[in-house]
This record gives C-alpha cells, structure tokens and sequence, in this order.
C-alpha cells in the first residue's frame, strides 16, 4: 500500500474562507514588503495594503453572507467548511464582519503620525533598550516599526479564525495565532516603554499561562468525547457517554482559556495593566476586536459543544458574570488613570455580555418579538466595539509634554479647552452608562432582555444595579471634563490627522445611529441566525 | 321618563364627506398656517404684514365655514353628519387613532361662531394693537388660537379634540401674558395655565377611562357602544369630562382664573375668555350627550355645577369697578347658564348651545366695547373714572347698550330668546334650579345696568388730562356688526329653528311639564330683571359715584370684591398643603433618599479603594488569582453536577 493511497485531497472551499484567506494573504506579503520595500516608502505601502485587505475582506465576507446557503434540516444558514475545521454560518459572517470594521477604523488609528511629530506612536527600535543612546538614535533618525501592520493582520486573521471554527485544535490555533501579534504589539510604544515592555511581558506570561488551561481543556474534551469537533463533542455530551467529571473539568479548563481573552473576573487581573501599558492604538484594537472573537468563539463552543450540557454550566457562567460586573464597576471607581479605567469599563462590558450569553435562548423557541441570545450579545459586541475604540482614539489626542495626558486629573476643565471633543467624548461615556438614545442603552436593553426572556432575572437585577455604580464613574469623568476647573496650564487637545478624526467621527456617528435605529443591525443580528455544526 | 330618554339617544353615525364639505380641513388649515408663518419668520419679519395675514385666512375660513354650512343646510336632517378622515395619527397596537374631522349641525354652528367672531375680533384688533410693537406675534398667537378651536371643535375623537382643548390652552395662557412686562400679566398666565391643568387632568383620566371601556376615543365608537356600559363608568366618565369643562370654562370650583385673565389685551378677554374658549366647557358636554344621558348623577352635578357658577359669578360682577372684570364675572354667571341647560340633557343641549351663540354675540360686543372705551380712556379700567360717556363716545355706547339688553334679556332682543328658554326648562325640569335662575335673571340685571350708568351714565369723573374720542372705524365696524347680532340673534330661535337643527346631534326635546305657561314665565322673568334695574337706578343712578370705592360696605359687598374668596379658598386649602407636602418630601429626600444614595456610593467608594490593593502588579500574583479563578470555576461546575 503506498501513501497516497490512503490519502484523499481535502477540499478546501476558498470561496468561504475567502475573507480569511485575504487577511492572512495581505499580512505575509506585508512581511515580503518589510524586506523589499525601501525605508522612506515603506508606511505608505503597509497601511495601504492593510486598510485594502481589511476593506477587500470586508466585501468578501458581505458575498459570503449574501450566498449563504440553508442548511438543510436545522434553523442555521451555511456550511461546514475544510474538512469540518471552520464553520461559515451566520454568526460567523456577522462576527467577520464586526471584526473586519473595527479592524478597519483601528488601522487609521495605528497609522496617525500626527500626534508624535510625524510618525507613528509606536518605538522607533524595538530592539533598543529603553534609555540607551541607541534609543535616542532611533528617535533622531525618526525610525518607525512597520512591521505593526503585518502584525496587526496576522492578528486579525486569528481572530477571524478563533470564532469561526469547528474543531478545538483550530480553535486553539485561532486563539494563539490572534494573541501572539498582540502581545509583540503591546511591547513596542514610543512613550513610557518600561510600562509598556511590562505590559507585553505580563500578557505573554499570563496568556501562556491560560493557554496552558486551554490546552489541558482540550485534552480531557478530548479525553471524554473522543473526538476535537464540535459537532462529535455535542452528541457525545447529549448521549452523556463516559465520566461526567471528565467533561465537567474539560469544559472549566476551556472556559478560563477563553474568559481569560474576554477579560472576565476573576481572569480579568491582566487587562488593566496591559490596557495601561500597550499603545493607545493597540488598546483600541485589542479592547474591541479580541472581545468581539473572545465572545464569538465562547458563543460557538458552548452553545454548539457544550449546548446540551447547559445546564451544567450556567451556575459556573452566572458566578463569573456577576464578578465581572461586579469587579469592572465598583474597582473602576477608584481609578486616577483614563486608560486604567476604561479596561475596567471594559471588563464590566464583558459582565454584561456575559449576562446576555446566559439567557441561551436559541432562535426558533420563542416568537419573533423576542431577542435571542446571539442576536444580543452580537448587538451589544458592536456597539461596545465602536464606543470603545472611540474614545480610546480621544485619549490618543488629549495631550501633554509627557505624551497623552492619561491621568484623570489632566482631563479636568477639557470642557472648555474643547467643547466638541470633551462633548463627543462624553457622548461615548453616556453611551457606555447605558443612557437612552445612544447605542449602549440599546445593546444593554438588549442583553437584560435576552437574559430575561432565558429566565436569569436575578442576574439582571443584579447587572441593572451594576449598571447604575458604572454610571457613577461615567459620569465623575463628565462632571470633571465641564464643571471642574483645570489644574496647572491644563490639558491640550492636540490636532490629529484626518485619520484620526475618521475614527472618532465614525465612532460617534454609529453610537447615535445605533442608539436612534438599531432595527436594522438588530435585525442584521437576528438574520445571522443560529450556528450551525 | 329616564327610560325613554335611553332610547332616544342618538348615536354619531356619520356618512363620508362629498363635495365642499371635503374642503373643511382647509378652515383649520389657513389660520394654523397663518400662526406657523408669523410665529416660525418672528415678530420683526413680519411686522409688516401679520396683521393683514392674521385677518385673510380668518375671514377666509369664515367664507368657507359659510358655504359648508349652506351645503350642509341643503341636506335633509338625516344625512346632516359628515366625517373626513385625514390621516392615521397615532397606531400603537390595538390604539389607533385618526386625524378625522366631524361635522355636524353642531359644529357647524361652532365654525360659525369661532370665525365669524373671530374674524370680528381679528378685525378690531388691527385697530386696537396698531400701537404695538409685538403685535405681529399677537396676530400669530390669534391665528393659533383659531386654528386650535377649529381642531377642538372639528375634532371626531376625543384625542384629537385634547389636541384642540390643549392649543387653546396654550394660546390663552400666551395671550393672557402677552404684555409679560407686566408682572400682573405674566402671573395670572401662570394661574389661569396651572388653574387649566387640574381640568385638564379630568380630561386625560376621561379619554383613558373612555379607551380602557370602549376600546375607542372616537365619538361614533363610543356613542354606538355606550348602552352597553355600566352605569358607574358612565357616571365617572360624566364627572371626569365636567371637570375638564370647569377647568375651561371657569365654572365653579375652577372658577379663580378667569377674573385675572382680564389682564391680557381686550380683543383677546373678548374671543377667548368671552365668546369662544370659555364656551369649550359647554360644548364638550354638549358633545358627550350619549355619555351623560346614560348617568342620571353626572346630569345632575352638571346642574349643580352650572346653577351655583351662575349666582357666584354674578355676585362678583355686582361688585367690580374694573369694567373688564364686572363683564368677567357676567361671562362666568352666562356659562353657568349654559351648563344649567346642557345639565338639563335633551330639554336643555339646544338651548345652551343658543344662549352660547347668543352670548357669544353680546358679550364680544361688550368687551369690544369695553376696550374701546378704554381706548379712549388711556387704557384706564376704572368704573369710577368713567361717567357720561354716552356722548363722546356715541358709537360704542349705541352698540354696548345693544349688548346690556341682549344680555339682561329685554325682548326682543337675543339674550331674551335664549335664556328666557334656559329658565323655562330649568324650572320644569328642578324648582330650585329654576328660581337660582331667575334670581340670577335680577341680579344680570342689576349689575349690567350698574355698569352701564356707572359708565355712560352720570356726571364725569374723568381724570386729568383724559380726553375720551370716538374709536377707528376698524374698531367701530365689528362693534356695530355684533351690535346687530346682539339684537337679532333671537332670530335663530324662529319657528324652533336651532332645536330642530341641533335634534340630530343631542335628541329630540320632550315636553316641559311645570304647570305654567311660557308666556307667564317670560314675564316673571321680565319683572325680576325690572326689578334688578330699579334696585340699580335706586342705588347707582341717583347718587354721585364716588371716585374711590368707599371701604365702608356690607359684608356681602366685600366678600363679592374678594371673588367670594375663590382665591383665598384655594391657597388655604390647596396651596399652603401643597407647599407643605412638597417641603416635606424635599426633607424626605434629602434626608433618606440622599443619605441612602450618599452612603451606598461611599460603600462602593470603600470596597473599590479595598479591592484594588489585590491589583499589585506582580504577575505571580495575578497568576495566583488566574488559578484561583479557574478553582471557582471548577468548583462551581461540580458543586452543581454532582
């Protein structure tokens, strides 16, 4: 018997995949560029190239969802795709999708130059150690590293693969291939770079760390249904085949791989830090684009996995969401630091989430005026992502000598340094409370609702109170930024490039129109559907 | 007789629109548009040409409210109900309500009124505000008020008429205030605004009592379906919409503003708070007739409502020496009237609504009057500073006198006709309120002849440096043409023209049965209102009017000058307990609520300031509290499973 007997060509569907294969297509010529392409022209050509992959993927993934067939004898559109490694159905485009945007709206943000004297806020030599004469060399011969934006779409790539596939060992791939160019990308600011260095070190260590869990999760799944697809691990956990403890630990190992990306208590102790440390840009990126595959990926595995299994997880689930919620408002009380208290923000948005994905109701069981779970936390994942990479894009342009002017204390009186940009900024932190008219009230409706609906009422009670101490926090910025007066000469409101401004603008424009009309992307939510498997 | 009354009640049941009548969206339409114009370019844009404005779309919806009318006079009785559905206002489940429009012998006869004497008025006002600087914003505010009465009185729901009820509202608290600089002006604004809302009130409760009973707010609903109610909704229903009418119609207890009202500019206390606005009242219990003819009880409050107003506004017109105040308190005891019948049910709904046109006539004559008086007075209010003006100003005296035979009811003049009707079926239907009626009768007349001799009467009293002349003859033209309605609005009543006209919308009127004949009851009537004007003569006329109002009176003279102590009543009983409620809830709120949220917020404050110090910034630590988390979960999982 020869070996290519015994083996069979994989199909491998492109078109499906197409977005994904463009992503990680443009990144590995990024690379190519980085050793072809002279210094001087090289920024151009990244940025170029990232913000046409990005766009090009982003058409790609409206085709896909545009052709998605019905899959025969379930509620779900799409198919199985790669030998039954990635699964392409509705929540999979629709995530695509919310990563491909984000994504793109945070490429202008890596791209400003204006804000660091023309060029971009990254280290100019990674390399160089902090304080060194090497550094100062870098500096004076205005280095830049473009090699962010190649990292930025590996990252991007994974993080379209991690929620989309069907396997656990894809999955993992997904996981490391999306986190691993992040954590390089938190390492390489321009400004404070011990903090940042700590950050990138604290994120590799601690994910690594996770990752371990993951890993062992996947083994005694593994271990217990014989099998890494989705689809085999669900039968096998409804025909309850084998050691219950086997599966239970199997299931907690994969959610602490899991809650640790999405930041959920109490796996949450790294993100203030990194949020703190990585570059503003990255922060953005990372705040709304992980989450968005953190919750997709947690979506796919235990709704299709572990979904008959429901409810042995939802207690397990429910304790984790009310410490999130619980953590992220009332630790965000006390910060001095903007960026320390927008990852505490952040934190509590992965609670409320949380609280959306424990009301599992899938569609079809209730009427059509009822909001399904996946439609909700999908809602809630794109609101979340567009306020939060626009206000850490104000961050990145509130400014003193030292860099951004990160401290509470500095934002003092920016009412009057800036009505529009503190207005603006304000306007996200009202939409991050949950206040009517503004696209977090919505999503937030959205999720209690969904939550409701599955019969976690204590748990709404619990996020709605939650709720409220955020608003608190929210709130002390704006009265700061309107009715305090500024300490010392103030905070200045640097110009940005047009890049900038984009990211704000469409950042403001998408919080009203989803807080004036959110049927449309509601309703783009409910047609993504069911998964599939 | 209760039982036959049931089964005469008729029930709206109107055909769709054809013809001219298809264009009477277009008389609501021209003032609203003329309001929006001026009001939306503002007052030094148009100061040119609002006025004009103002009075073209007034006299134009007139015209047309005319040829509906005819149109609708060409019809036989049966096919006299016409409804036009304009657009889907509001659809909220199973709440849906229509912008439709209703018109019926009754409103036809409002869109009469509210245009041809506001076009009057309109008219006057050209003359009378030319001095003004806002009097742009006066027309707008004019034409809204139009357009807004027009929507009340058109409306073929009740939402749609709130709608209407409430812009008259607004338009009365604007112009009431409209000389805002005066801190007398901007008050009684706020009063007659806040006194509305208590009705107002009753009106809301009524229209969701009416959906929550009926599943509808449209008077073709609800008539079709009233039967069927219980007697107890039906009498909260009543009770509800006759506290709405008091608001508006300064009935008794909601009375207190309608004397301060006067302080708005004179055309305005003479449309609104005279012919029109205050008559709303009258109409919107008119209009529920299938409601009230269901409740025995709300009938009756009705009367009692109605009977009290008509001796308590009397009362106060006896003894006011502000001339626009003693006609104030005349046109609370004339709607009284007019809700003593309208409480009266079918005997009754035809005659209020004739003394309501009839009023409508003579009382803008008089206060036209009135203002022109003060035109040529310096703007000076004051009685006292009057007499013997009948020959300086012979125009206006010639029609006021017109008015003050109209409204003491000497034949054959149209006050007369109309309520020599009300006390007629006041006294078959109730002795008592019959004889409150008469007795109001004298005292009319009593006070109206004190105001006539107290001003055109007498020797002068005139102040320094006051040279009283002969109004404008845009002034003097409409005072002469309601002059002339004064005098022959009793022309409606020939033949029982106006009950046979109002039977399709309000029912058939039964025999009066009180034992005497009509024509013994007009001349009781007659003599008590001779008497009334001997009793004047005997006190005003023969003496000097002193020029300061002597402070040495009866007790019944003080407590009339004080508006009966409508006002004192209201802030001993409502105002002081309301101030005591509300500092006592800002205590409790600032006491409890305030501490309660003070103190959580520090609590959270504290265990954020605790919980923070886990955040060290060592990544053992962290690791240590990764691990910890994932014993949580593993404990969680299996506490639960096994």
């Amino acid at each position: 018997m020869t070996l290519a007997a015994g083996f069979t060509t994989p199909s491998i569907q492109y078109s499906l995949i197409s977005p994904m294969l463009v992503v990680f297509g443009a990144a590995v010529v990024g690379v190519v560029v980085e050793a072809f392409v002279a210094r001087p022209s090289r920024y151009l050509v990244q940025t170029a190239l990232a913000v046409v992959a990005v766009v090009t993927a982003l058409v790609l993934t409206v085709l896909v969802g545009l052709d998605l067939p019905v899959k025969a004898g379930t509620a779900g559109r799409g198919r199985i795709a790669v030998e039954g490694a990635i699964a392409v159905d509705g929540p999979t485009v629709f995530i695509w999708g919310t990563i491909l945007a984000l994504s793109l709206i945070s490429v202008l943000l890596f791209a400003e130059r204006a804000l660091e004297g023309g060029v971009t806020a990254f280290a100019g030599q990674a390399a160089a150690l902090p304080g060194t004469s090497a550094e100062r060399e870098a500096s004076t011969r205005g280095l830049e590293h473009t090699e962010v934006f190649p990292l930025m779409l590996f990252s991007i790539g994974g993080m379209m693969l991690f929620p989309s596939s069907n396997d656990l060992v894809t999955m993992f791939v997904g996981l490391e291939v999306l986190s691993l160019p992040l954590y390089l990308l938190c390492g390489l600011a321009r400004r404070r770079r011990l903090l940042s260095q700590e950050a990138a070190m604290k994120y590799f260590l601690l994910g690594a760390f996770s990752s371990g869990f993951f890993l062992y999760g996947v083994a005694l799944t593994y271990g217990y249904a014989g099998s890494m697809n989705l689809a085999d691990i669900a039968e096998a956990v409804s025909g309850r085949i084998g050691g219950q403890v086997l599966l239970l630990v199997g299931i907690g190992m994969l959610a602490v791989g899991m809650l640790f990306k999405a930041s959920a208590a109490p796996f949450h102790s790294w993100t203030p830090d990194v949020y703190q440390g990585a570059p503003t840009a990255v922060t953005a990126f990372m705040s709304a684009c992980t989450k968005v595959a953190a919750f997709g990926a947690l979506l796919r595995l235990f709704y299709v996995a572990f979904g008959p299994a429901r409810w042995d997880w939802t207690v397990m689930m429910g304790i984790v969401a009310v410490l999130t919620m619980l953590v992220g408002s009332i630790l965000a009380i006390t910060q001095s630091d903007m960026k320390r208290m927008l990852a505490y923000s952040s934190i509590a948005h992965a609670g409320f989430v949380l609280v959306g994905f424990i009301g599992v109701r899938s569609v079809g069981s209730f009427d059509d005026l009822q909001l399904s779970s996946v439609q909700a936390v999908l809602f809630y994942l794109v609101t979340y992502g567009f306020m939060s990479i626009g206000s850490f894009a104000i961050v990145t342009v509130v400014r003193d000598s030292g860099g951004e002017a990160t401290h509470l204390s500095r934002w003092a009186g920016l009412g009057k340094e800036s009505p529009v940009l503190a207005g603006v900024f304000a306007f996200f932190l009202l939409g991050m409370a949950g206040i009517p008219l503004t696209s977090g009230f919505t999503a937030k409706w959205a999720v209690f609702a969904a939550a409701f609906a599955g019969g976690a009422w204590p748990l709404v009670v619990i996020g709605v109170v939650l709720s409220a101490v955020a608003a608190f926090f929210y709130l002390r910025v704006i009265v700061l930024m309107f009715f305090s007066e500024p300490v010392g000469e103030g905070p200045v409101v640097m110009n940005p490039s047009i890049l900038t401004t984009i990211v704000i603008a469409i950042g403001f424009a998408v919080t009203v129109v989803l807080g004036v009309f959110p049927g449309p992307v509601l309703d783009l939510a409910a047609s993504a559907g069911q998964f599939i498997r | 007789m209760f039982a036959t009354l049931q089964e005469s009640v008729p029930v709206v049941d109107p055909s769709a629109t054809s013809g001219v009548l298809s264009l009477l969206w277009v008389v609501v339409a021209l003032p609203a548009l003329g309001a929006a114009v001026v009001l939306v370019l503002g007052n030094r844009r148009t100061a040119a040409w609002a006025p004009l404005l103002g009075c073209a779309t007034v006299i134009v919806s007139f015209a047309l409210s005319l040829v509906c009318f005819v149109a609708l006079l060409g019809r036989d009785s049966a096919h006299r109900q016409v409804a036009q559905t304009l657009w889907r206002w509001m659809d909220a489940g199973s709440f849906k309500v229509d912008m439709g429009i209703l018109y019926d012998p009754l409103s036809a006869l409002f869109l009469l009124l509210v245009t041809g004497v506001g076009a009057l008025i309109h008219i006057y006002s050209v003359g009378y505000m030319a001095h003004d600087e806002r009097r742009a914003r006066f027309f707008g505010y004019l034409n809204l008020f139009v357009a807004s009465m027009l929507t009340l009185v058109l409306a073929d729901n009740y939402l749609v008429m709130f709608l209407g009820w409430e812009g008259v509202g607004l338009a009365s608290y604007l112009l009431i205030g409209f000389w805002q600089h005066k801190t007398t002006a901007a008050v009684a604004a706020k009063k007659a605004f806040v006194v509305n809302r208590v009705g107002d009130l009753g009106m809301a409760l009524a229209i969701m009592l009416a959906f929550a009973t009926f599943g509808t707010v449209g008077f073709s609903g609800i008539s079709a379906a009233a039967s069927h109610a219980s007697y107890a909704t039906m009498t909260a229903l009543g009770l509800l919409f006759l506290l709405a009418a008091c608001g508006k119609s300064a009935q008794v207890p909601l009375q207190s503003w309608l004397l301060d009202a006067m302080e708005g500019p004179t055309p305005v206390s003479a449309l609104i708070h005279a012919a029109t606005m205050v008559t709303a009242g009258v109409y919107l219990v008119v209009r529920s007739s299938f409601i009230y003819d269901y409740t025995q009880a709300a009938q009756t409050a009705v009367v009692v409502v109605g009977t009290v107003t008509l001796l308590w506004g009397a009362v106060i017109g006896c003894a006011k020496d502000d001339i626009k105040k003693a006609l104030a308190g005349s046109t609370m005891s004339q709607i009284g009237y007019m809700m003593l019948a309208a409480g009266l049910g079918p005997a009754g709904y035809a005659f209020a609504i004739f003394h309501l046109l009839t009023h409508g006539f003579f009382k803008a004559n008089m206060f036209l009057g009135a203002g022109s008086v003060m035109h040529a007075m310096d703007d000076d209010v004051d009685m006292r500073h009057y007499g013997a003006l009948a020959k300086a100003v012979p125009v206006t005296f010639v029609t006021f006198a017109m008015g003050y035979l109209a409204i003491i009811g000497i034949p054959p003049f149209a006050g007369f006709w109309s309520k020599d009707k009300i006390i007629e079926a006041a006294l078959a239907d109730n002795p008592v309120a019959g004889i409150a009626a008469l007795v109001g009768a004298g005292i009319t007349a009593f006070y109206m002849t004190r105001v006539m001799l107290m001003t055109f009467g007498g020797k002068r009293r005139w102040l320094e440096g006051v040279h009283p002349h002969e109004s404008p003859a845009v002034m003097t033209g409409p005072l002469v043409a309601l002059g002339a309605l004064s005098a022959l609005g009793g022309l409606l009543l020939l033949g029982g023209w106006v009950v046979d006209w109002l039977a399709p919308v309000v029912g058939a009127e039964p025999e009066g049965s009180f034992g005497l004949p009509a024509i013994v009851v007009s001349l009781i009537a007659l003599a008590v209102v001779i008497v009334g004007i001997v009793i004047a003569w005997l006190t005003v006329g023969r003496h000097d009017v002193p020029a300061t109002a002597p402070q040495r009176v009866s007790v019944v003279t003080r407590a009339a000058r004080a508006d009966l102590y409508g006002d004192a009543f209201n802030e001993a009983m409502l105002m002081r307990p309301g101030d005591e409620l509300v500092n006592g809830l800002l205590a409790f709120d600032r006491q409890v609520v305030d501490s309660a949220v003070m103190g959580s917020g520090g609590a959270f404050g504290l265990m954020s300031s605790s919980f923070r110090r886990v955040q060290t910034g060592f990544v053992r630590s962290y690791a240590l509290s990764l691990l910890g988390g994932a014993l949580v979960v593993l404990v969680a999982l299996l506490v639960v499973n096994l």
